[in-house]
């Protein structure tokens, strides 16, 4: 696995081409891109600033790709995570899946995204032209991580 | 023992991260929020709504129950917006 942390503009193709030849048999490499849109309630945005625990937050992506890799069988995966200020339009997250297979890569692209919204220790702040303000966390988001609990955890 | 703050809380606390020497009496995270609530202002304004307060323990998330013990450094923030 891949976990990187960086101020850098992400180069997807580069991202991707670095997984594409992860394991000996892929047959299957998903990508997703999070990118900063452009308006948030119709208003445009001028720039997003990402907060982050640095050290935890690398820690805390390795764990979820860990629990990926066993719940899956994965050749690789690749995460870059962009903080700092980010512009519309600009690459903030890039995640990257390498099976043998389809199914094992589509879900475990969503697993990994879905914790990543959760869980990983990142803050967002928009800053537009009537002001800036952090962004909530989404009840959307929560849901969406909960429906990967498996019983034991969902008990608890 | 290292506190840590972020994103709002460390806007409201004031500053992002302090040394404190804990009394005893503060045995689990939540002991310590209700404790420093208690130093000021400022911390009883970041720390209000306990629904938005999530805590680490030497990196690992854990909640309000969760024994301090030797931990080195406890971090404060909200609900999560990554990814």
């Amino acid at each position: 696995m891949s976990v990187r942390i960086t101020e850098a503009p992400i180069d997807v193709a580069a991202e991707t081409a670095a997984l594409a030849h992860a394991g000996s048999n892929t047959g299957a490499l998903v990508t997703f891109t999070g990118i900063c849109r452009r308006e948030e309630d119709g208003v445009p945005i001028a720039a997003l600033v990402l907060e982050h625990y640095a050290g935890m937050a690398e820690a805390e992506i390795e764990r979820h790709v860990e629990e990926a890799q066993k719940r899956w069988p994965l050749l690789g995966v690749r995460i870059v995570h962009r903080v700092g200020r980010i512009k519309p339009g600009e690459t903030i997250v890039f995640v990257a899946t390498a099976s043998a297979h389809r199914e094992p890569a589509f879900a475990a692209a969503e697993f990994l995204m879905d914790y990543l919204k959760t869980r990983a220790p990142f803050w967002k702040k928009v800053e537009r032209a009537d002001g800036t303000h952090w962004v909530a966390a989404k009840k959307t988001d929560d849901a969406a991580a909960a429906r990967w609990k498996k019983p034991r955890e969902a008990a608890e | 023992m290292k506190l840590l703050y972020f994103a709002w809380i460390r806007e409201r606390v004031g500053k992002p991260e302090e040394e404190i020497e804990l009394p005893a009496s503060v045995a689990t995270v939540g002991d310590l929020i209700h404790w420093l609530k208690k130093r000021g202002e400022e911390y009883a304004h970041a720390f209000d709504n306990p629904k938005v307060v999530r805590a680490a323990l030497d990196k690992v998330h854990v909640g309000p129950a969760a024994k301090i013990a030797n931990a080195r450094e406890i971090a404060f923030f909200p609900p999560m917006t990554g990814g």
